[in-house]
């Protein structure tokens, strides 16, 4: 009977065309504002550590300004305790790295420099560069396209190596193994020792303080040379207290955060450990002077650094409401309109009782009608949807790259969309159906 | 066939309640042509939707074919009535947008009848008013006397056991009244126990019998008598003269 009522379906619609055109436009249009804020808050909200997502931590201690908190008054949503800085300084970056608790330990900050191939085989172009310790790689799952990471003598040296992104490698050296050849960046040579495969997490959730969607560096070199060639950072640098600094030694060695401190923590005894220290940490610290506020630290897993870092803002979860509440307006409108669409038909149907059809058959019928309305409507909405995200990509475009990585056009979404269109409008076309099946047949036979 | 007893129905509003058919009791015997006549507003139509099934009442019993009636369920009603009764109304009731062929297909559908079958009775009954040439045309392309033949086509294509026909021919020149009317006589010849609601004394007249209903009750029992069929009507067949004449 499914095939029958498809086909009755269909012949309705070409009785009907416009208002069958209405209700198909009004499901698109709810079903193409949920699918362009679902793309946009699944661009923001996706968790690019996978399974690993549980067992990285990034801790968070309150070294801040006595009288006046970091992102006072934002309170913690757990704790209700005010928050702490998200970055840390030299000396708490330096202290964390020393433990021997974590699994992984990684310190890093964005810097940058110009970079070129000592045999001018390039021109000289300027790349972002994560300074970084070496365990960055493994820790965060990088993929390697040739060579691998540098291991931690290098870090101690620091040794003069390099590993490049792809899109630098292909830059300097067209794309080809350049493991063990030299690029110049500082104006210092350093030794290639691995390409990265597209690498793209999206959020860049380990260093949301210089931009959760910001692209990815074209270079990454051990943490020390930072210390080493006195490089600041070249994303953003906080600092709250008013300290004399002749030196960059005086800058590292000043209460100004720009440090970031990943650690992989495996078991509930290592994280627990790791709080512990934190604590001992500044406590000890309180002992020299530093450290005003009252304890405050914080041990965050990706989860929760993203929610404390406001990677998916409120305003983008309050987008998703107001997208789902627009459909759902869109769809109380198709109610009305299938109801008006049934009843105009309930002297067809009082025909089709009279003829054997019971309340069932004509429910069923009228509920296929309403969902093949709904496909299509959800079919339009997608595809209207995909116009939407393309245009946004346009937009966007004209400000980041990358843009296709952050907004994609993902055939899961699209699926998503028509599912909840098809599910949504047979929800809406129950009580049109249920009513066109409980009228009288016999009041509609006279006037038929 | 069909056994009536005490059967009551009211309409009720807010302000009034009007009582359709009091205490309508009727027997119908198989292979009847009954006729049912009266004053509009007298119940007519109330008591073939009833006795079709369309339309619940308020107290009495009625029995379809041996079958109580009075405490099915929705779906049973549907089957029973999909099964043993088939319609024809004044104003045909063709669906519009579907051609000949699909429009006789409705009630074999809701039997889940195979497409084979669906097939072959639909053939026949189409063959049976002569409109086997038409099954691709839609209502729009036929005259009034076909879409009721079409009409009739859907109402016997089930082979049902009760055909009931509200004013057949109420929608029809002359000329096509006696052809429709011809049919339903063919039909009832074949088996098919026929209940006709009409006007036209004329057509009552050739029924094996006539009940007359009057403010919801049966007034008057007029039973068949052999005659010449008035002019308008004439076809050159005489009327049956072996019909089962009911007092």
């Amino acid at each position: 009977m499914f095939a029958y009522y498809l086909r009755l379906a269909l012949g309705s619609f070409r009785r009907n065309p416009g208002l069958t055109a209405l209700m198909v436009f009004a499901i698109a249009l709810g079903i193409s504002v949920c699918m362009i804020t679902l793309t946009s808050f699944r661009a923001a909200s996706q968790n690019p550590a996978g399974d690993r997502a549980g067992i990285l931590f990034a801790p968070s201690i309150d070294s801040w300004d006595p009288n006046d908190g970091y992102d006072s008054p934002q309170t913690d949503a757990d704790t209700g305790r005010p928050v702490a800085p998200t970055m840390l300084t030299y000396r708490d970056a330096r202290a964390l790295y020393a433990s021997n608790i974590p699994d992984r330990k990684v310190i890093m900050y964005k810097a940058g420099g110009i970079f070129s191939r000592n045999d001018k085989g390039m021109e000289p172009e300027y790349i972002s560069t994560r300074m970084t310790t070496a365990d960055f790689f493994a820790m965060f799952d990088v993929p390697f396209l040739y060579g691998g990471p540098w291991d931690a003598k290098a870090d101690a040296g620091p040794d003069p190596v390099v590993v490049l992104s792809k899109e630098s490698n292909q830059k300097a050296f067209a794309g080809q193994n350049s493991i063990g050849k030299t690029v110049m960046w500082h104006d210092r040579e350093f030794r290639v020792v691995g390409v990265l495969d597209d690498f793209e997490p999206v959020p860049k959730f380990f260093d949301v303080s210089n931009g959760s969607f910001n692209d990815m560096e074209g270079a990454y070199i051990p943490f020390s040379w930072g210390q080493v060639l006195e490089l600041g950072s070249d994303g953003n640098t906080n600092c709250w207290k008013t300290e004399t600094i002749g030196s960059y030694l005086d800058f590292l060695n000043s209460e100004c955060i720009f440090f970031h401190g990943w650690f992989e923590l495996r078991t509930a005894g290592q994280q627990r450990a790791f709080r512990e220290l934190l604590d001992n940490y500044v406590t000890e610290q309180k002992k020299h002077g530093r450290f005003p506020r009252p304890l405050n630290n914080y041990l965050y897993d990706v989860g929760g650094w993203m929610k404390r870092n406001k990677v998916v803002d409120d305003d983008n979860k309050a987008m998703v409401i107001m997208a789902f509440a627009f459909l759902a307006v869109c769809l109380v409108n198709t109610v009305g309109l299938l109801l008006a669409k049934f009843l105009n038909a309930a002297p067809a149907s009082g025909v089709r009782r009279a003829l054997g059809a019971s309340r069932r058959d004509i429910f069923w019928q009228h509920l296929t009608e309403s969902g093949v309305v709904a496909l299509a409507g959800g079919i339009v909405g997608g595809l209207l949807g995909m116009a939407g995200i393309w245009a946004m990509r346009a937009w966007y475009g004209q400000f980041i790259d990358q843009v296709p990585r952050i907004l994609p056009f993902d055939p899961m979404t699209f699926v998503i969309v028509v599912s909840i269109a098809v599910c949504a409008g047979v929800i809406a076309g129950l009580y049109p159906a249920w009513r066109i099946g409980r009228a009288a047949p016999a009041s509609y036979l006279k006037v038929q | 066939m069909l056994s009536m007893n005490n059967v009551s129905k009211v309409f009720r509003t807010d302000l009034i309640e009007t009582h359709a058919l009091r205490n309508f009791s009727l027997d119908v015997k198989a292979g009847e042509f009954l006729a049912v006549t009266g004053p509009s507003g007298s119940g007519k139509t109330t008591f073939l939707n009833i006795a079709g099934l369309l339309e619940p009442y308020e107290s009495g019993s009625y029995k379809l074919d041996d079958i109580e009636v009075t405490s099915l369920s929705d779906d049973a009603r549907s089957r029973l009535r999909n099964e043993k009764i088939g319609f024809i109304f004044q104003s045909f009731n063709l669906m519009p947008d579907l051609n000949v062929f699909d429009n006789v297909d409705v009630p074999l559908r809701y039997r889940r009848m195979k497409s084979a079958e669906r097939n072959q009775r639909i053939t026949n009954a189409l063959e049976i008013v002569g409109l086997a040439a038409r099954m691709k045309h839609v209502p729009a392309q036929l005259s009034g006397g076909q879409q009721q033949r079409v009409a009739i086509a859907r109402a016997i294509a089930g082979d049902p056991k009760l055909v009931m026909a509200d004013e057949p021919t109420g929608n029809l020149d002359s000329l096509m009244a006696r052809q429709v009317m011809e049919l339903l006589e063919r039909i009832n010849e074949m088996g098919t126990t026929i209940i006709m609601v009409t006007h036209d004394p004329e057509l009552a007249r050739r029924a094996h019998r006539n009940v007359q209903v009057v403010d919801g009750q049966i007034s008057d029992f007029k039973p068949y008598e052999p005659h010449a069929p008035p002019a308008a009507l004439a076809t050159g067949t005489a009327p049956r003269s072996g019909a089962t004449v009911e007092p």
